[in-house]
């Protein structure tokens, strides 16, 4: 070991404080790997002993072990909360985008305010999130019924309310992401293509946007997965048809425990396991969008 | 058109989402809830204006009892969190060679890309009578009998710092990373004792860090839902499970709304003061995030 003059300089110090790294560690990891591995557990329950491997509570098809792939409600989750999360990181992106540009390339009055007001959805409490954007859509939904008779659906809670309460604070989110980027962006080369002859929109389409691709896909993913996790404020919002993880929870609460929980979460798990890597991946090549 | 005025054209143009996200999505709905607070029922589609529902919150011990508790949970937590981080962030920022402080530092983040469902569900098959822990207990001889581990407080506590705890290693491993160790080189130089150097030169210097971590966690932990309503269970009584209950099962929106208003105005007040306690403010705080 090289001499490091923060690192505790006793020996016997140093094993005990790599002994509470790897105790952390092992604390972090533990419900993890306990939620995907009983998904392989050949028993009516998440629980030991263990009764040998199957795959069962993924592909099985007949009672009393239906697998996650032939659950029809936990499948309907599924797919809600894809259909879910695509439209609220699209939505979520661009305007992330928009307040990037704002931010970054104008002055106006109140500008620091206004910075903070952007960060401000990110520490508000999501349950809060959830019943405000409620009492709102639902307030504004009463006055349309009761002043033109309309009923406006699209305000009560379902689908719409869920995305719009989760693009409420994924845009803070992408915002950030994009504007980190768009910050470390030389604006001389924009000024150079202008000298050049190219148009506003060109420069936009073919420097300041290839660019920003990784910060863009990196925000997409990122919202994706916020979306897709998100509990407290889709609880609040959801109506008939219900994203995964309140599915999931009903699940939890009403029937208890069973594996094919443990293989929702293993399929999560590496799912966002590798989008997270994804993500990784596209921010680290700083390269990457501005020479293609 | 000149130049001047595309380029007002096009701050308007990216005014206008950014003003109707934030006066549509945020501040109209908050004042929404304070507004929903502020009325009182006196018939079917019939309000007054009036304090009404916040007496009443303060006429039924067991809904301020449920705030203070949750309150001071967070606050337990808060502390646990950092006293629980700090040396694994000091690790990663400090003494972790090169190559594996990437690696530590991912390794940190894979819990964050899990949902908070999922963490919940594999403490519920660790800790449940049932559970794995209870059943390697037995095997073991420790305890003769299932021991139930969920449904009480230290469980609770121990699930939300599981939570919480990275988002208190984030901002404290980019606070310590601009530490330079000939800081702490030049403390000891002139006789400082370990100790010393850490409480005058350490700490000081991870402060905006500390601070950053502690917001973010105590808010995470007030808001949270999940974690204390499963490994909590019935006797959870954690706050915002009042707020649901008054909104969804009860539909009492006047009193949730108020539940509502009274959490975000505390939990602001507790950050507030942490702020004032430790001399930083929120510019700063929010920057180094």
């Amino acid at each position: 070991m090289t001499m490091n003059v923060a690192a505790p300089q006793s020996p016997l110090l140093r094993w005990i404080y790599r002994g509470y790294l790897l105790a952390f560690f092992v604390y972090l990891a533990a419900p993890l790997l306990v939620a995907g591995l009983f998904a392989f557990n050949d028993s009516q329950f998440p629980s030991l002993p263990w009764q040998g491997w199957t795959l069962d509570w993924f592909f099985g098809e007949a009672d009393p072990k239906v697998g996650l792939f032939h659950d029809r409600r936990l499948i309907e989750g599924l797919a809600t909360s894809f259909k879910v999360g695509l439209v609220v990181s699209a939505l979520s992106v661009l305007a992330g985008m928009g307040n990037a540009f704002l931010f970054e390339r104008y002055d106006f009055p109140g500008k620091r305010y206004l910075y903070v007001l952007m960060v401000v959805p990110l520490v508000i409490p999501g349950v809060i999130v959830g019943i405000s954007i409620l009492v709102f859509a639902s307030t504004i939904a009463n006055g349309v019924e009761d002043a033109l008779g309309w009923d406006w659906s699209l305000l009560r809670p379902g689908l719409p309310l869920v995305v719009l309460g989760q693009f409420s604070f994924l845009t803070t989110i992408t915002s950030l992401v994009i504007a980190a980027r768009l910050r470390k962006f030389d604006i001389a080369l924009e000024e150079a293509a202008l000298n050049l002859g190219a148009g506003r929109g060109r420069v936009l389409a073919t420097i300041t946007i290839p660019y920003l691709m990784p910060a863009l896909v990196s925000a997409f993913i990122v919202a994706f997965l916020v979306s897709f996790e998100n509990f407290n404020t889709t609880l609040m919002l959801v109506g008939s048809e219900a994203p995964l993880t309140i599915t999931m929870y009903d699940r939890v609460a009403k029937v208890g425990s069973t594996p094919v929980l443990n293989a929702v979460s293993f399929v999560l798990m590496v799912g966002s396991g590798v989008l997270a890597l994804l993500s990784v991946i596209v921010q680290r090549d700083p390269k990457r969008g501005t020479d293609d | 058109m000149s130049s001047a005025d595309a380029r007002r054209l096009s701050l308007i143009l990216l005014f206008a989402p950014f003003f109707l996200w934030i006066a549509v999505l945020i501040v109209l709905p908050q004042l929404g809830i304070v507004g929903v607070s502020l009325r009182e029922k006196i018939g079917p589609g019939e309000y007054v204006f009036g304090l009404a529902n916040y007496s009443d919150f303060l006429g039924q011990p067991i809904y301020w009892n449920t705030l203070l508790r949750t309150a001071v949970m967070s606050i337990l937590v808060t502390a646990l969190a950092l006293l629980v981080g700090f040396p694994v962030a000091y690790y990663i920022a400090k003494i972790a060679h090169r190559r594996s402080r990437t690696a530590l530092f991912l390794l940190c983040l894979v819990p964050l890309w899990v949902s908070d469902l999922v963490r919940a569900f594999g403490w519920i098959i660790l800790l449940r009578e049932t559970g794995v822990v209870s059943t390697v207990l037995q095997a073991t001889g420790l305890v003769s009998g299932p021991v139930e581990l969920l449904y009480n407080d230290a469980t609770v506590v121990v699930g939300l710092v599981y939570t919480v705890v990275l988002f208190m290693i984030v901002p404290l491993v980019s606070t310590l990373d601009g530490m330079d160790d000939s800081l702490i080189e030049a403390g000891l130089n002139l006789g400082g004792s370990r100790l010393t150097v850490f409480r005058r030169i350490v700490v000081p210097y991870a402060m905006p860090g500390i601070v950053a971590g502690c917001i973010i966690v105590f808010m995470m932990t007030a808001g949270s839902y999940l974690t204390p309503v499963l490994l909590g269970g019935k006797n959870s009584m954690w706050f915002t499970e009042q707020i649901y209950n008054q909104f969804i099962t009860r539909y009492n929106w006047e009193a949730g709304a108020t539940f509502g208003v009274l959490l975000l105005a505390f939990t602001s007040i507790v950050v507030w003061v942490g702020l004032r306690l430790t001399g930083q403010n929120l510019a700063s705080t929010v920057a180094t995030r």
